[in-house]
């Protein structure tokens, strides 16, 4: 879930990171008066998810507050990538002599943090890793061990920064890496880092990203940004379908059967397990099958729960045919998942041995679970078909029909 | 009505035992039972799919009073 600049910069301010008077305003009188407060000239910037928004125009510069309302006006109607700024940053201007960039993010290789520096910021990363790499450094750490301050020195160290400028950008460094642990953040990220002619250092512009899982979690924090709870900040707003999923899995705590996503296919899919949702998922397209939505269930979802999301899959126009596809499941239970997609099945009007092209969910439970298949007419399989071939046979039937 | 999976079936006697009956609804985690006002037993018939046959109901009375029907095996 990513975070405005706004509200990164207000978490960064709970940690102390040295940045800029700044204010977020709604109309040219809050602009005018906000950069009348701030003094000298001032930066106006779009309040948008998206990245590109110098490109778009989206950020102005103003000597007078005068000026900043009227780039005010000029930034708040920029469509940045599709979206429209949700308010406008006022911040100070400053006059710098260097800019650095510093990321903390996850290595989904080596399944650890990594934490990025280097010492030319304000410009792409990539194109810097790219014509640059003896100016990127790459530090990786534990999420286990204490984070300590000498991790962020190697970090700045590594790409040549000495003497004052190396002591003055570890403690903004060893911070976001903090921050990055403490709130399970996905990214923190400062771009640039901006060093001032007294040789001090500021933020200048900020990215945070917080694991969608993890906002139960930090809901004290969600609620003092004024995050709110119906906030999804996806890249497009969630279609009909996909809030029905939400709410049918909300309503019942027992498992997950959601996370829905609507794709535009003519097969249901009924998926999930250990990672088995987007393996899944690729398999069915890999076999040259259209996907209708993408879904996840696991933990030991109830019959209802299971069941009324097989009739909100089937209720999909376009959907043909649905499949039952897990990894091999340890705690959910084969037969309750069977006893829902059959009872969804029927209850929307339908026959389970025909609209069920496969259901392929080895584990726990699974003879149980096969009898009442069996009993239905529905097509089975067990840990001896891969999820790939069982893929396949979807896809195969689904043609064939 | 049964459900589209699972019956359950309790003897008169023991849907008439108010103590008895306190207990099934206190075992069945996905509530299949509930207690009328004047203690007897009802079953509630749109959670008896969510049985998970844990057994707790058979083991809470006498022998062979409450019986739990997998309707898919008949």
């Amino acid at each position: 879930m990513r975070f405005y600049e706004y509200e990164s910069k207000a978490l960064f301010a709970k940690h102390s990171l040295p940045m800029g008077e700044r204010a977020v305003v709604k109309t040219k009188e809050e602009a005018r008066a906000a950069a009348e407060k701030i003094g000298g000239p001032v930066v106006v910037k779009s309040q948008v998810l998206s990245g590109g928004r110098m490109k778009a125009g989206a950020v102005q510069f103003a000597d007078t507050p005068d000026e900043a309302a009227e780039k005010f006006e000029h930034v708040l109607p920029i469509v940045v990538n599709g979206e429209k700024a949700r308010s406008i940053l006022i911040e100070s201007k400053s006059k710098l002599v260097q800019e650095y960039f510093v990321s903390v993010t996850w290595d989904g290789r080596r399944k650890l943090p990594v934490l990025l520096f280097s010492d030319m910021g304000g410009i792409d990363i990539e194109e810097v890793a790219e014509s640059h790499p003896e100016h990127l450094s790459r530090t990786h750490f534990s999420t286990f061990l204490p984070l300590t301050p000498r991790l962020a020195k190697e970090a700045v160290g590594k790409t040549g920064v000495t003497g004052n400028d190396l002591n003055r950008l570890t403690p903004i460094v060893f911070e976001l890496a903090k921050l990055f642990l403490e709130y399970d953040l996905t990214l923190a990220e400062i771009n640039p880092i901006g060093k001032l002619e007294n040789g001090r250092f500021i933020v200048l512009d900020g990215h945070v990203d917080m694991e969608a899982e993890a906002r139960g979690k930090h809901a004290g924090l969600l609620k003092e940004l004024g995050i709110g709870d119906d906030e999804t900040r996806q890249a497009r707003p969630p279609t009909p379908f996909e809030l029905e999923g939400a709410r049918l899995n909300a309503v019942d705590h027992r498992g997950v059967a959601g996370n829905v996503v609507e794709f535009d296919g003519d097969l249901g899919l009924i998926i999930g397990a250990g990672g088995g949702s987007l393996t899944l998922f690729d398999a069915v397209r890999n076999h040259g099958g259209k996907p209708a939505n993408y879904c996840e269930i696991g933990g030991n979802p109830s019959v209802g729960k299971v069941c009324n999301l097989t009739k909100l899959i089937l209720s999909k126009p376009g959907v043909q045919k649905i499949a039952v596809m897990m990894n091999v499941v340890s705690n959910t239970r084969v037969d309750m998942v069977a006893r829902g997609v059959i009872k969804g099945c029927i209850e929307a009007g339908k026959d389970p041995g025909e609209v069920i092209t496969i259901f392929r969910i080895p584990g726990s439970w699974e003879e149980e679970g096969f009898k009442i298949l069996a009993k239905h007419g529905v097509e089975f399989c067990d840990r001896s078909v891969s999820m790939y071939e069982a893929a396949g046979r979807a896809v195969a039937k689904l043609k064939a029909s | 009505m049964a459900g589209m999976f699972i019956d359950v079936q309790v003897d008169d006697a023991v849907a008439q035992d108010r103590d008895l009956s306190k207990k099934l609804v206190d075992v069945c985690a996905v509530d299949i039972f509930a207690q009328s006002e004047d203690g007897a037993l009802q079953i509630v018939d749109k959670n008896l799919d969510e049985c998970v046959l844990c057994d707790l109901c058979i083991q809470a009375a006498p022998d062979g009073k409450v019986r739990v029907i997998k309707l898919y095996e008949s």
